[in-house]
């Protein structure tokens, strides 16, 4: 075993005594927090790029390492925890670690307004160290316990402004929203536990992932391969909550409520790809080695259906639903996060019909053309001075060229611009899985629209903002000095420097997964390929980049012609496309009245039951609370009583007793001689008659 | 000469006329007179005991008598110093002032 | 009955009753004397001569005067009007009679006391000293002691205190 894997849980560890240690500081130690996390990220990067490094140089099964290490034991068994290090965690970690840290320092320049810079920073560390425990952890306990708390800091940075209510109650609508499929993932994490009796992945041999275990824990019975199916489906609806697939894909729009570098590194790069990692992670339960496994009715012609067929249709519906509602938005951040839910859905059905490579490759290049996206646009919300909605924005590329520079980088590689953008060869991958899925040729044509609307919103959105002429409203200025400070400006080099590193990542990511050398999908496989030009034009590689490219070239058209050729005039023009189509325009607007729909269903019923619940509490349990309590008051009340009329009166009674005879004995005792003389006379009349009487007798 | 008996019962008489004194007279030296008296009850009693019993040249009877008169004289001294230093202290012979040992 | 027996016997009880009831101190000291004197006849009716001269030398002759010297010398000075026994004096009586009916019960019921009359004994002082001087000389030196004892305490508690604390 490798040292790098011995010291793996480092990385999470790092930025979470950062957390710590930041947590305790007072609030004006902005420097202190700042630079822990920062100092924090970076180490675990480096650490991360080494973790890689490693794994490089094994191949095959030698390149997944583990390190278990028992938690508690509970009766005989003992409750194992452990991290993995194998290409995919050592892909995940540097992309995580590297976004991340572009987005702290990022984050410097964005919130130095902000009066609450130190608790952004704890917050973020907590983040960054509990989404790399996501990224290594070996066992789904330890996994859900990371994921877990990757929800509650996506809950404490979307409300971090929570003075206002519309942040507070969407940090709630994800939190509740991300809960739904939270049970399911329970479930389903419950339920592997009990077939398989272990929740470590890999355990030479003995991990629930690994053939021997599913074999023995699955025969094909009666049921088929019921439980398994069940289980995947299970851990996928979790995904579905945490990656917000149609239909829990309500919390990530509203989710942007949070500053701009959260939007970035959490609802965009990192937490809502845990979803897809989490599907990549457990592949070995989606789509079973069907040849491993035995039993009475073992299949010999078909294959039995599993878990993919699942997540390639509701990749692609989401992948298209999403994308139809970024058409109609107006807010510059909303647009981005349904771009981010479309996004996810390409990645899913990625998964589903290609395998763990493609939907990888795929997350990997989002992540850095979606961050540099949302930093851009952070970039473009701070030049206007917190202005969001592109109606109002407009020709800001003379005023903020890097910015412009680098969204329109992301922007092409987003809409999969060819040859020279990530997105292209990421997106290819997918649509080429997509194109030999046997199932059905339905997700390859969705996902092709999909494509079309991406490049139209895409167009869209940077038309609006950068080019046309500038509709910033400017307010009246009493002087020069406050005259210049509205003008929209370019922001400060700490905010410029970031997007520009991703921009770098954003085209040059593309070149390690290009068919020719497709260099990222092997080595999640575990073989190193060499270059090779054949494989650009065999088997119909080529034809479906040209057809991709023509799908993207129609759209960034169609865009540019409804968009650029006549840009708007003033905010409060009606959009081109409302001008055609307007009652579909409506419904896209509308975000096909998902939220209204869970407001009149899911909510109403939740709230009627809420009120059975408070009806409950306050009667029944209040009863029996009140119950109780009258109970111990009646039998406070008899003690008193018993002790006032009996001990009491009783004791009262004695001592008055006590009393009396005192004072009759007293009165015996009163000095007087001949008193005490008649007594011992009389005791001796009477010892004398009865002597005689007696001895008489 | 009377019998035994009736000597008996004066003596119980005599003495029971000193307790009734001794018990009812306010004055110290009046109980005291009744105790002599009492005393003098008891020796009328040895006496005739003495006489009409058997063995009297054992003499028995004198001899108590005779030390229950010696007895009688320094016990009436003595109680008559405790009543002159009595009524030195309480400035009365009365018995029912000195009551010091009230309870 | 002999009529001088009879009048002995009233004037023994008449005079201890009248020790025991008179209003004047010294009259009932007096009467005490008369008692002894009447007992010291009686001692000498019953064949005890030395005791009976016993009684008079010392009961009459010197606790009869002791009495009457501590009458004296103890003289209350608002004695007149002041009641002579305790209220109620009927309960001392009482017990008295009570007393009296007791022993008198005790004596009449026993029939040791119905014997005839034996011959009357000769108590020579001879004897009686013969006696003191050897079975009974222990309670003789005790008596001596005793009344020395006596007397030294008498004289103490009687003797004036002088001021400024407690001198032999």
């Amino acid at each position: 075993m490798g040292t790098m894997v011995n010291i793996l849980g480092l990385i999470p560890g790092l930025p979470l005594l950062a957390a710590g240690v930041s947590a305790l500081a007072p609030r004006r130690c902005r420097r202190l927090s700042a630079g822990l996390a920062i100092g924090a990220m970076a180490l675990a990067f480096l650490l991360s790029l080494a973790a890689f490094a490693e794994t490089l140089q094994r191949h095959g099964e030698q390149a997944r390492q583990v390190f278990n290490f028992p938690w508690f034991q509970f009766g005989d068994a003992w409750l194992q925890l452990g991290w993995v290090l194998d290409p995919l965690a050592a892909v995940m970690l540097v992309m995580v670690t590297f976004v991340g840290l572009v987005i702290f320092i990022y984050s410097v320049g964005y919130m130095a307004q902000d009066a609450n810079f130190t608790r952004f920073f704890t917050f973020l560390s907590l983040f960054a160290g509990a989404m790399l425990g996501v990224v290594i952890a070996n066992s789904l306990l330890l996994l859900f316990i990371c994921w877990e708390l990757v929800g509650l800091t996506s809950y404490l940075l979307i409300g971090f402004w929570f003075h206002k209510p519309s942040a507070a109650a969407a940090a709630k609508k994800a939190f509740v929203t991300t809960r739904v499929g939270d049970i399911a993932l329970l479930l389903g994490m419950v339920w592997l536990y009990a077939k398989t009796g272990t929740l470590l992945f890999y355990d030479h041999g003995q991990g629930c992932l690994e053939a021997p275990v599913l074999a023995k824990a699955f025969p094909i019975d009666e049921f088929g391969d019921l439980p398994l199916l069940g289980i995947a489906l299970l851990i996928f609806v979790g995904a579905m909550g945490k990656s917000g697939q149609v239909p829990l894909h309500v919390w990530l729009p509203d989710a942007m409520e949070g500053p701009t570098p959260v939007s970035a590194l959490i609802h965009a790069a990192t937490m809502v790809a845990a979803g897809v990692f989490l599907v990549a992670r457990v592949f070995a339960l989606m789509k079973p080695n069907w040849a491993a496994f035995v039993g009475p009715h073992a299949w010999v012609s078909l294959p039995p259906p599993d878990a993919t067929l699942v997540i390639t249709w509701v990749g692609a519906i989401t992948a298209v639903f999403a994308a139809l509602i970024a058409v109609a938005q107006t807010d510059i951040k909303r647009i981005l996060a349904y771009s981010t839910v479309s996004q996810l859905g390409y990645m899913m059905l990625g998964l589903g019909v290609g395998g763990v490579a493609v939907g990888m490759f795929h997350l990997i290049t989002h992540a850095f053309f979606k961050a540099l996206l949302f930093l851009g646009a952070g970039s473009v919300i701070h030049g206007v001075h917190e202005e969001q909605d592109i109606r109002r924005m407009g020709g800001l590329r003379r005023f903020m060229p890097v910015t412009f520079a680098t969204y329109a980088i992301g922007m092409l590689a987003l809409a999969g611009f060819p040859l020279l953008f990530s997105g292209f060869w990421s997106k290819d991958e997918i649509l080429h899985a997509a194109h030999s899925w046997p199932v059905s040729r339905w997700p390859f044509y969705l996902g092709l629209f999909g494509a079309l609307l991406t490049a139209f919103y895409m167009t869209r959105q940077v038309c609006c903002v950068f080019f046309g002429n500038q509709r910033a409203p400017v307010a009246e200025a009493e002087t020069v000095q406050a005259d210049k400070a509205q003008a929209p400006h370019e922001s400060p080099k700490v905010m410029t420097v970031p997007l520009l590193l991703l921009a770098a990542g954003a085209i040059l990511l593309g070149f390690v997964g290009t068919p020719a050398w497709p260099w990222f999908q092997s080595f999640l496989e575990g073989e190193s390929p060499a270059l090779d030009w054949g494989r650009l034009v065999a088997g119909g590689t080529l034809g479906l980049m040209v057809v991709s490219s023509l799908v993207v070239f129609t759209g960034l058209g169609l865009g540019w012609w409804l968009y650029g050729r006549r840009p708007r005039r003033s905010a409060t023009d009606a959009d081109a496309l409302e001008r055609l189509m307007p009652e579909v325009f409506g419904v896209l607007r509308g975000k096909f009245f998902v939220d209204e729909l869970y407001e009149a269903t899911v909510i109403r019923w939740h709230a009627a039951w809420a009120q059975c619940c408070d009806l409950l509490d306050r009667w029944v349990w209040g009863g029996l609370v009140l119950g109780a309590q009258f109970g111990t008051l009646g039998l406070s009340w008899l003690s008193k009583l018993c002790d006032d009329w009996v001990v009491n009166l009783g004791f009262d009674r004695s001592c008055d007793g006590i009393q009396r005879s005192a004072r009759f004995t007293c009165a015996l005792q009163d000095g007087q001689v001949h008193n005490y003389l008649r007594a011992l006379a009389l005791a001796f009349a009477v010892l004398v008659l009865l002597l005689t009487w007696a001895c008489a007798g | 000469m009377m019998s035994l008996q009736s000597y008996l019962i004066l003596a119980a008489l005599l003495f029971s006329i000193g307790l009734a004194g001794a018990l009812t007279r306010r004055n110290a030296v009046l109980v005291l007179v009744g105790i002599e008296l009492m005393l003098n009850a008891a020796n009328l009693n040895f006496i005739a005991f003495w006489r009409f019993g058997p063995h009297p040249e054992a003499l028995t009877g004198i001899l108590f008598a005779l030390f229950s008169i010696g007895i009688a004289a320094a016990e009436a001294a003595v109680g008559l110093s405790l009543i002159i230093a009595i009524q030195r202290h309480y400035q009365t012979t009365s018995l029912d002032r000195v009551d010091s040992l009230k309870g | 009955m002999h009529t001088g027996s009879l009048l002995l016997l009233v004037l023994t009880l008449g005079s201890a009753v009248a020790a025991m009831s008179l209003r004047n101190l010294v009259h009932c000291a007096l009467c005490a004397a008369i008692t002894f004197l009447c007992l010291a006849a009686y001692f000498l009716a019953l064949s005890a001569e030395f005791v009976g001269f016993a009684q008079i030398l010392v009961y009459v002759g010197a606790v009869a005067i002791l009495i009457v010297i501590a009458i004296l010398v103890t003289r209350d000075i608002a004695e007149r009007g002041e009641p002579l026994v305790f209220k109620p004096w009927i309960l001392g009586v009482g017990v008295a009679v009570l007393v009296a009916g007791s022993l008198v019960s005790a004596v009449t019921s026993s029939a040791l006391a119905r014997d005839p009359l034996p011959p009357a004994p000769t108590a020579t002082v001879e004897a009686i000293g013969e006696k003191l001087m050897t079975h009974y000389v222990v309670p003789l030196e005790v008596i001596g002691l005793l009344l020395t004892v006596a007397l030294l305490g008498a004289v103490l508690l009687a003797r004036p205190q002088k001021e400024g604390g407690n001198r032999p």
